[in-house]
């Protein structure tokens, strides 16, 4: 039996990291398959990180992602996606000897917020994040999804960017993804959206750069 | 039908599909989902009660009354309802009565770490374990069948894990049993004289129910390897597990035979015996203490690895249980040493009205007893104005103590709904016994950190009916303190006063420190017809007052001045109560007095 897909979803409170991470595993479920999505809430505070793993395939035993095994982190916020980065699958062998192994993706935002209630943040804060994982060896996709989502008129909308990005690399078909954020998402939210993951798919849509993304 | 649903969905849904008629219990990570959820179901008198103790004795008395019933806590409300837990088994109960005890192994929002199986276990009570959503559903009607087959309470126990990650769920119907009337006996419901006549039937009871655990189909065996009958292979390896570790296992080691426990109290000795021969290895993976490892142990069992390899303390990952075992797997990278990983720790919302009162007590430079609640992170940077946490209610205590014990300045902090909960008899206490301690009270008309639910004094119950709202001030008066003030909350000199009033008060004092959590619906600005500010830089003399106030939604523009988020901006005015220069104007008013187009200006 083939692994299951293994995602990670890390960004920020009030960022939507929950709300992407569910629609994936409902657009799996949608495609027929088993899913399991887990996630870490309790103080419910804002500003705190937050993360959520998303597994899907013919048969999911655990919720959580291994370290090394995500094909996929999505970080919404660059210190977050650097948090988790060493989730993506990077190396050769895994538990599953039969398994042919892929290598993961970090797929950015390319957006900081920095750590209020840190002090000294501000002047801490890594900059060279993406650039460091990249000398790294880790594939780094950075999209600029929160200046789209300005753009687009809603900055709140950056995770449906970046929704759609993903949905390019998945093999979900497109009409599950859409048939999905049309039953989740509450209606007055629900064109913006659908709008907003269609330029997140556009984003990934050059040749070269989905080449570079594809796992 | 199948729907995706987390553990407690699942479960609310179960006891939903089970015929529960009545379920109650006090909000805790991570246990609070189930009740909110039950309470959609219209069939379901679904409740929050003051505290655990009073939603167990309550639910007690509708199972005695003949309802099918749920209780549900996080895994220290067991404590608070210890009282009644210990008790209720020499009594039995007809109905079924299930009481779900969130354990919390990593202390994802806890202040412990404890393994309630032990609890359960001196109470001699079952205790059930799902292992995914599917079964958190399926479990509540097997909890309640042998709640009334053996007429005993039942434990199911759940973990963060299990309670907060999503599945497919199998819906199914509800069932409706039939109400059995209570039937006064003395000899069943009355302590002590009558009690001892019931002692022996407990033991009796424990023993037939650790018979039933041999068969029950909740233990169930999968073998991969090796069987019962034949002697153990070298190198055979069996598991022993129980909850959502069983995941665990199914992934690092799906060649391994697994006995899996649905039931981990009373244990089925003989099966687990054989099973435990049938190996030449057997890993005991259980989340928390080993509590079936040392019955194994106790059995004679000495080929096991357990506790000694994967350890008692924090949550369980697919990777812990891989490195225990030995399987390889690629480590995390130690990014720490070559970049800075900055920490992103929760912080108070922005607009919290707890800002003002930690910032209050910080200057006062008092020491400071807080309690359970968001406000454990005044204990944080920038505050770091609390100086004790330990348990719901335990604030006006410990004050108490230190003031005995020569702290004249101690302050106790504790939120409306925890003061509900168990702290009113501390205040009575306070006051009887000569404290002149000073107290405040957080009145958020709310329970903040668990996301919002209603309390006593917050007007409304579970289900969204108007009740009456408990008066904090009256409470408070009654218990004999003489100096009570309330204050707005994020008015700073308002708050600094009344404390400082209070602490040269002699004798005990009580500030109530009101304003709504600024997570309710009723606190969106468009609600309250307010409007975010923002700093006119044609005043702003850049004299900085405003960044000690530490709004995390203020920001320096790259001239210098502070700018203010639109988006995140609560109104709660704190920023202009310290700018000398009146440079901070909500965005419906300039500075010369003409009006604002707020939409334009929120975009720019």
């Amino acid at each position: 039996m083939t692994e299951p897909t293994s995602l990670i979803f890390a960004g920020v409170g009030g960022q939507g990291v929950l709300l992407i991470a569910e629609l994936t595993a409902r657009a799996a479920i949608r495609a027929g398959y088993d899913a399991k999505q887990t996630e870490v809430h309790g103080v419910s505070q804002r500003g705190g990180g937050v993360e959520s793993h998303v597994r899907y395939g013919q048969q999911v035993h655990s919720p959580l992602v291994m370290p090394g095994r995500a094909d996929v982190v999505v970080g919404l916020e660059k210190l977050e996606a650097l948090r988790f980065s060493h989730f993506v699958r990077a190396e050769e062998g895994s538990i599953h000897t039969d398994d042919v192994q892929t290598h993961g993706v970090l797929l950015v935002n390319d957006h900081e917020i920095v750590p209020a209630s840190v002090p000294g943040a501000e002047q801490n804060y890594p900059h060279h994040a993406l650039e460091f994982l990249q000398q790294k060896g880790l594939r780094v996709v950075a999209l600029p999804a929160s200046r789209l989502a300005r753009d687009l008129g809603d900055g709140r909308m950056a995770n449906v960017i970046m929704l759609g990005a993903l949905s390019r690399m998945l093999e979900l078909p497109l009409e599950v993804w859409l048939e999905t954020l049309r039953e989740r998402l509450p209606e007055k939210y629900r064109e913006a959206n659908l709008k907003a993951f269609s330029a997140g798919r556009q984003l990934l849509s050059h040749p070269e750069r989905e080449a570079m993304a594809r796992p | 039908m199948k729907e995706f649903l987390s553990g407690n969905e699942a479960i609310a849904r179960g006891a939903w599909e089970a015929g529960v008629r009545f379920a109650s219990g006090y909000p805790g990570t991570p246990s609070t989902e189930i009740l909110e959820t039950l309470a959609h179901y219209p069939e379901v008198d679904a409740q929050w009660s003051a505290n655990e103790k009073v939603a167990f004795e309550q639910g007690m008395g509708a199972a005695i009354g003949g309802l099918r019933v749920m209780v549900t806590m996080k895994m220290v409300g067991l404590n608070v309802a210890a009282d009644p837990f210990m008790v209720f088994p020499y009594a039995g109960t007809d109905a079924g009565f299930v009481v779900v005890s969130a354990d919390d192994p990593g202390m994802h929002s806890s202040q412990n770490e404890q393994d309630n199986r032990y609890l359960a276990r001196m109470a001699k009570v079952p205790v059930i374990e799902p292992s995914d959503a599917q079964e958190c559903k399926d479990f509540v009607g097997h909890a309640l069948q042998l709640s009334e087959r053996f007429t005993t309470p039942v434990m199911m126990r759940t973990t963060t894990r299990l309670a907060h990650h999503k599945g497919l769920v199998e819906l199914g119907e509800r069932i409706q049993p039939q109400q059995a009337a209570f039937r006064p006996d003395p000899r069943r419901y009355s302590v002590p004289i009558y009690r001892r006549l019931r002692r022996p039937e407990l033991e009796k009871k424990i023993e037939s129910l650790a018979e039933f655990a041999e068969t029950y189909p909740l233990n169930r065996v999968e073998w991969r390897s090796g069987s019962a009958s034949v002697a153990p292979q070298p190198g055979s390896i069996g598991v022993i597990t129980s909850g959502i570790a069983y995941q665990y296992v199914r992934e690092v080691l799906p060649q391994a035979s697994i006995f899996r426990l649905g039931m981990t109290h009373p244990l089925p000795s003989r099966t687990l015996w054989e099973f435990c021969q049938a190996h030449e290895t057997i890993y005991v993976v259980e989340e928390g203490e080993p509590f079936i490892e040392d019955h194994l142990s106790a059995l004679g069992a000495r080929n096991l690895v357990g506790k000694e390899i994967f350890g008692v303390i924090g949550e369980y990952s697919p990777e812990r249980i891989a490195a225990g075992v030995g399987k390889d797997f690629p480590a995390p990278s130690d990014l720490g040493r070559e970049i800075n990983v900055l920490p992103r720790p929760p912080m108070f919302c922005i607009g919290c009205g707890h800002r003002t009162v930690f910032d209050v007590l910080r200057q006062l430079k008092v020491t400071v007893a807080g309690d359970i609640g968001c406000y454990t992170m005044g204990a944080l940077p920038p505050y770091e104005a609390s100086h004790t946490t330990f348990c719901m209610g335990a604030s006006i205590g410990t004050a108490f103590g230190l003031e005995r014990a020569g702290h004249e300045r101690t302050v106790a902090v504790i939120g409306d709904s925890t003061f509900i909960h168990a702290g009113i008899p501390s205040l009575i206490d306070a006051v009887y016994n000569g404290s002149s301690l000073t107290l405040v009270i957080l009145d958020n008309s709310t329970t903040g950190m668990t996301g919002g639910q209603p309390h006593p004094s917050a007007g409304k119950t579970l289900k969204g009916k108007p009740a009456p709202k408990l008066d904090l001030e009256a409470i408070v008066r009654a218990a004999g303190v003489r100096q009570v003030e309330i204050v707005d909350t994020w008015q700073r000199r308002e708050v600094g006063r009344a404390v400082r009033t209070g602490l040269a008060h002699e004798g005990p004092a009580v500030v109530i420190a009101r304003g709504p959590c600024v997570r309710l619906p009723e606190m969106r600005l468009e609600e309250r017809g307010a409007f975010p500010y923002f700093v006119d830089e044609a005043l702003c003399t850049q004299c900085n007052a405003c960044f000690k106030v530490w709004c995390p939604a203020i920001t320096r523009t790259a001239q210098g001045f502070p700018i203010i988020d639109a988006l995140e901006c609560t109104a709660c005015t704190v920023c202009v109560q310290v700018c000398p220069v009146d440079a901070i104007l909500p965005l419906n008013v300039r500075s010369d007095g003409a009006p604002v187009n707020v939409s334009a200006e929120a975009e720019g």
